[in-house]
């Protein structure tokens, strides 16, 4: 530990008390990575406070003694969002788990940064509610990260991501100063900076206070698994599902791999012999639901699909989804090691880009399993490897890199939920010119001008925020004669 | 304004520059140049001479929505984005298009209805509806009834090319709906009305186009049926895309009216259980109200050119506050002497419009008081702690510490009103919104005063 962050430790100790500042070497090793455990890094300190004027008061001795800072909430992140820095602190907000209000007439709730994902939908249940957004990881996952990462989840083709359903955030800026964007409403005066701020990855503050949209639970579910010979079936059934102009609540497809994985681990019992495997979850009023559930199952078998089962019961829809969910953490039932990646094709360029993977798949000798979001074009390949073997994860992060590569160049992004973090900052400039990412920056430069806020993550080369050229502006007429508040 | 000759890398950067006439003004601010780029390159050198010569600039698409915002307080230049109207993909496939900015949202709907798709955006206007730009109304963020649904112009736009102060063209987002790579730029600058660069083009997502569509409709006595009425139709599960109520005046019932769409089967057996459910009283109609997607008018049933004469108040508040806010207008009003005409969404926007006869002081003291009133609002009927049992502790209701849960805003109104009014009222993280405003257009050229203490 340095000096600085010594002394920086007995600050934080007198702001939040001794028990909450970590500065054991074994215990800060507990906090070096978050769900990318490819990248670590000991933080220099951790600190774990309970209320935004604490998460302030760090912020503000952090901005005094110019030492960077990285948020953290339950730490399931899969960019490296929340690597730590070893010259930093490592602010983690597990203890501020608190759900504040639900207000069920406006459909809101305001809840702490801390407070998992599955949490919220549970408390909004007893009022007929749900809070969309449902990553994987909805049981352990924070809604601070998920603010801070744009979270997505299966649910999001129809429902949104977490973007569309946060109104107000109360944040402690760079300096360390508290602040609100937006009022919860849907229509707050000035630039929609919680817009901005969210999906900004953990560079433009920290998220003390979030004002969620709650869902109203669909009156009926049904959940269909359709098990077909090839994924370019499957892919077709899901873009003639798309063309018939229903918007299924999910569409997920996996290939055989995945679903070898998936039976080795949770025994899912998927038909056997499936190329590939789609399940289209269909959500809305009863009429519709069931309206919908017979246009897809009819779609399904003319492309081809050779068994089709409904979820007739929650229990049969969980049995659906187990394979599904249980596919990343599957994997390693069939492979030492993998890469997730988390790509985005457009839909109509979906059966281009499989085949490639699998050409590149087979040009390097590395298997790849298939597991995504078909409705949205969002893939996450998982590429497998034996870390024990040398060269071999050198050998898959370039097979991964060259999926990237696809992604981009059919139109597509390189990161449709997990976030850019440090995993993908130098593929940046694969998907956007000089000029946009110093566009972008200029955000970061009005935001964090000094530069310690969760730096080095998303952009690979910082912008420099010198002085601001040209005229210094005078405060408007209103706020000098005291008309106008400033909060 | 700097009357005369147009600088010369003007005329060089765009084939299209001639003077401002009188009919170029920006809310009543004379301009002195008007350039119409036709091409993105040319839009780039167009602000790139204009930042040379250190021109203010005004952006503007149909026009239609120029007295939206403080007048400007300097125009030299008016960049006209019409001959920017071209649609440049539509992946029907893909439910995505991307449109330069100068398209009009009806010629996109024509494009996109034929492949039996649609933007889910219906902005209201007086009238010159067909008109309206994607520029304009992702500028200004205008958000019709689909908005209960569909959200406003930021929830929709995946991607978005601007052209920055000095001329820089800059990219973010994509042409894909989930992305997450960089900064969202398109939600920084729906809504920020010209102050932050120029929109040149923009990439949405789609949604298939509903083959049915029925309204439901309800006279409610009072704020309180009314509200309950909108609360009905939103907690139900029939999935309305759009629930607005309007009132022309005091002493006349509240309409509320909600519109669901979808299959034709489906829209009808929505329709009977929303009747039911909204009880004696309530239709099923084809057709909208008059007043539909329209803002409300103080001069009788909305028709006339752009804007509306008076002044137009736009209230914005958590859709459980939804009577409060109606009977906090009534009271105010009628403290200031005045009865406007009111119409607004389940989702929580509200529009309150006032005669242009109305004295500028009695419009101020509406305005005051209902600011006071909205702004002091407490959680509604129902907002509660959280119950025990949730993961991690509980709180009291209220103790959210939001400095205020609503706002009102001046959106439009004659000279003498907005001199005697605070158009904007208190804007959260102001001093922040500056610093991005100085980042972006650090001679603060780019639509100078039209945003109140920040830009």
């Amino acid at each position: 530990m340095t000096g600085l962050v010594r002394q920086l430790a007995e600050r934080l100790a007198a702001i939040c008390g001794a028990a909450a500042v970590i500065t054991d070497e074994m215990e800060l090793r507990t906090y070096e990575c978050d769900g990318l455990t490819a990248h670590r890094c000991r933080p220099g300190v951790v600190v774990l406070p309970e209320t935004a004027g604490q998460v302030a008061a760090i912020v503000r001795e952090c901005a005094r003694m110019k030492v960077p800072f990285v948020a953290r909430g339950s730490g399931t992140g899969l960019s490296g969002g929340a690597l730590p820095r070893a010259d930093g602190v490592l602010i983690v907000t597990a203890k501020m788990r608190s759900i504040l209000e639900i207000d069920p007439a406006s459909a809101r709730a305001v809840v702490e940064p801390g407070v998992t994902n599955l949490a919220v939908s549970r408390a909004a249940e007893p009022f007929g509610l749900f809070y969309a957004p449902d990553p994987s990881s909805q049981v352990i996952c924070s809604v601070g990260g998920n603010v801070a990462e744009n979270s997505g989840g299966a649910h999001c083709l129809k429902h949104g991501f977490t973007t569309h359903h946060v109104t107000g955030l109360e944040i402690v800026t760079p300096d360390g100063e508290l602040t609100w964007l937006g009022d919860g409403t849907p229509a707050a005066p000035g630039y929609d900076l919680v817009g901005a701020f969210t999906g900004s990855e953990g560079t433009l503050g920290i998220a003390t206070k979030i004002v969620v949209r709650l869902t109203r639970l669909p009156e009926a579910v049904t959940t269909l698994l359709a098990a077909f010979t090839t994924m370019g079936a499957g892919g077709a059934a899901v873009s003639a599902i798309i063309a018939s102009g229903i918007l299924p609540g999910a569409i997920e497809m996996m290939d055989a791999l995945a679903i070898e994985a998936a039976e080795a681990a949770v025994a899912c019992r998927y038909p056997e012999g499936a190329g590939a495997v789609l399940i289209v979850e269909l959500d809305g009023p009863e009429g519709d639901v069931a309206r919908e559930s017979a246009a897809v199952r009819e779609i399904c078998e003319r492309e081809g699909a050779y068994e089709i089962r409904e979820a007739a019961s929650a229990a049969e829809r969980a049995a659906i989804w187990k394979g599904r969910k249980s596919a990343f953490a599957a994997v390693g039932r069939i492979s030492p090691a993998y890469i997730v990646q988390d790509g985005v094709v457009p839909r109509t360029a979906l059966h281009e880009v499989l085949d490639a993977i699998t050409d590149l798949s087979a040009a390097a000798g590395i298997r790849v399993a298939n597991v995504f979001h078909a409705g949205d074009g969002n893939l996450h390949p998982l590429v497998l490897f034996d870390d024990s073997e040398p060269g071999a994860q050198q050998r898959a992060e370039e097979l991964s890199g060259a999926i990237l590569d696809q992604c981009i160049a059919h139109g597509g992004s390189i990161t449709g939920e997990h976030g850019v973090g440090v995993d993908k900052s130098s593929y940046m400039p694969k998907m956007f010119g000089a000029d946009d990412l110093d566009t972008m920056q200029l955000l970061r430069c009005a935001f964090d001008p000094a530069g310690l806020c969760n730096p080095g993550k998303v952009f690979p080369t910082p912008r420099l925020c010198g002085e601001v050229p040209g005229i210094r502006r005078a405060p408007h007429p209103l706020v000098a004669s005291g008309q106008l508040e400033q909060f | 304004m700097t009357a005369g000759t147009i600088p010369a890398a003007l005329s060089g950067a765009c084939a299209t520059v001639r003077p401002a006439g009188p009919a170029d003004a920006v809310a009543g601010v004379a301009a002195s140049f008007v350039a119409v780029p036709a091409s993105l390159e040319e839009c780039s050198a167009v602000l790139r001479a204009a930042a040379g010569a250190r021109l203010a600039v005004t952006f503007r698409g149909a026009g239609t929505h120029l007295d939206w915002g403080d007048p400007p307080s300097r125009c030299d230049l008016v960049v006209a984005m019409t001959a920017m109207n071209r649609v440049l993909e539509h992946a029907a496939g893909d439910l995505i298009a991307t449109v330069q900015a100068g398209v009009t949202l009806s010629d996109l709907g024509r494009v996109l209805s034929a492949a039996g798709q649609r933007l889910a955006l219906d902005p209201p206007s007086a009238g010159r509806e067909a008109a309206r730009t994607v520029g304009g109304v992702i500028a200004t963020g205008a958000a019709g009834p689909l908005r209960l649904r569909y959200g406003s112009p930021r929830d929709l736009l995946i991607g978005i090319t601007v052209v920055r102060a000095d001329g820089t063209v800059a990219r973010a987002g994509g042409k894909v709906v989930k992305n997450v790579a960089g900064y969202d730029l398109g939600k920084l600058f729906a809504g920020s009305h010209g102050t932050l660069g120029l929109i040149a083009e923009a990439t949405f997502r789609l949604h298939p186009l509903p083959a049915a569509a029925a309204f439901v409709t309800l006279d409610c006595a009072d704020a309180r049926a009314a509200a309950a009425a909108m609360r009905a139709a939103t907690q139900s599960p029939l999935a309305p895309s759009a629930a607005e109520v309007s009132r022309p005046r005091r002493g006349v019932p509240l309409q509320a009216a909600i519109l669901l769409e979808g299959t034709a089967e489906g829209v009808a057996e929505r329709a009977g259980r929303m009747r039911d459910l909204l009880g004696p009283g309530a239709s099923v109609v084809a057709a909208a109200p008059p007043w539909w997607g329209r803002m409300p008018s103080a001069a009788g049933p909305p028709s006339g050119p752009c804007g509306a004469p008076g002044t137009l108040v736009r209230v914005a508040f958590w859709p459980g506050a939804l009577a409060g806010v109606l009977e906090s207008i009534d009271a105010a009003a009628g403290s200031a002497g005045l009865d406007p005409a009111i119409g607004g969404s389940a989702a929580g926007v509200l529009h309150a419009a006032i005669p242009a006869e109305a004295a500028p002081e009695d419009v101020a003291g509406f305005v005051t008081r209902l600011r006071d009133l909205v702004r002091g609002a407490r959680p509604g009927d129902g907002a509660s702690a959280a119950p025990t049992g949730t993961a991690g502790t509980t709180g009291t209701a209220g103790t959210a510490g939001l400095p205020a849960r609503g706002s009102v805003v001046v959106v439009s109104a004659p000279g003498p009103v907005r001199a005697a009014v605070d158009c904007w009222g208190p804007v959260p993280a102001a001093g922040l919104m500056r610093a991005v405003k100085d980042q972006f257009d650090p001679e603060h050229r780019l639509a100078p005063g039209r945003l109140a203490g920040v830009a």
